[in-house]
């Protein structure tokens, strides 16, 4: 009988190939944000209107990721930027093989800010790393008010938490200070955004500190 | 979680290492894994169960080493465990500055297996 001592990391070679991303974000200049939420929070809207905002500023291509179709790659094609959309067929994240495939076509010449979509999901891609330099996580005012402690990991992990569709506050029971008073417990540092994608409401001062964000990783606009 | 995908990851990292240490049967392998990762035991097990029914692995058990979370406060230095409601505020001095030391582990500890020329 033989035992064998490894310590090896399971999730090893995804983390191979998110540093390799990282790497590769770092060389180009490139300020990557990892965007999750749950499907339908509004990520592709915030897109958006961030786009909108911050285009004539900045070069941003985006990376979309869902099961299925190119919907939301469309509606950001729209947008006068590029964007590349990465259909999982079923898994329910994004790894970081599929992003090294993904940005492999797109054209990065004077690209500062990257974003990357992830599948809407609260659970799996907080498990995976992708390459990014933070995370940012997307609720909205209409899921009630137990996401942050019910999904402890991904808000643990978040840069930022956006707070979308407080246009509808009068409509639901969303207790917007019991939220943050939430994410304070997990996540102290994190930095929340009400914001609303529909109205507008909120995205100028989200978009000021992107704008800070991408300055800070030493590209000047 | 996605522990099957996990157990065919380890399976892998085993079959290969088998292969270089000229070991024909697998008997016993042991994972270390932090709460901080959602992977959890019994689907782990479920998985290996699934999984293990070749000749390398039949019969084989699986250990699971789990490990709880423990902070460090940046301020004070004070170590502690969040406790079931992920509170990662420092008990001692309240601020939110901590660092997990412990939690996010996610490993293939080491296993034991027969050789092909041994014994038995």
């Amino acid at each position: 009988m033989v035992q064998v001592n490894l310590q090896t990391n399971i999730l090893g070679a995804n983390e191979l190939i998110a540093r390799k991303n990282r790497v590769s974000f770092k060389d180009q200049g490139i300020l990557a944000i990892n965007l999750m939420s749950s499907p339908g929070s509004g990520k592709t809207t915030i897109l958006e209107r961030t786009i909108e905002r911050l285009g004539s500023e900045m070069k941003i291509a985006v990376i979309e990721g869902d099961l299925y179709t190119d919907r939301d790659a469309q509606r950001i094609e729209q947008k006068g930027v590029q964007v590349i959309q990465i259909n999982t067929e079923g898994t329910c994240h994004l790894d970081a093989g599929m992003v090294t495939s993904a940005y492999e076509k797109i054209d990065k010449s004077d690209v500062v800010l990257l974003f990357i979509e992830n599948v809407g999901n609260l659970v799996c891609p907080a498990e995976f790393d992708l390459g990014e330099d933070f995370r940012v996580v997307v609720i909205s005012t209409t899921e009630g008010n137990d996401k942050i402690p019910k999904y402890p990991l991904i808000f643990r992990e978040a840069r930022a938490v956006l707070v979308n569709k407080v246009d509808l506050l009068p409509y639901t029971e969303f207790n917007l200070q019991e939220c943050q008073e939430d994410l304070k417990k997990i996540n102290p540092s994190a930095r929340v955004f009400p914001l609303s994608g529909r109205t507008g409401e909120g995205i100028e001062i989200w978009c000021e500190w992107l704008l800070g964000e991408v300055r800070a990783k030493g590209r000047n606009l | 979680m996605h522990e099957l995908s996990l157990v065919e990851g380890m399976m892998d990292i085993v079959r290969e290492s088998a292969s270089q240490n000229n070991i024909h049967r697998i008997t016993r392998v042991k994972l270390v894994i932090g709460e901080l990762t959602m992977a959890l035991p019994d689907s782990l097990r479920f998985a290996f169960g699934v999984l293990s029914q070749d000749e390398l692995f039949r019969g084989a058990e699986l250990e699971i080493e789990q490990l709880g979370v423990i902070c460090r406060c940046e301020e004070c230095g004070n170590k502690f465990k969040p406790g079931d409601d992920y509170v990662f505020l420092c008990p001692g001095c309240g601020n939110g500055r901590v660092v997990v030391i412990q939690g996010h582990e996610l490993y293939l500890d080491s296993y034991e297996g027969d050789e092909a020329n041994g014994p038995g």
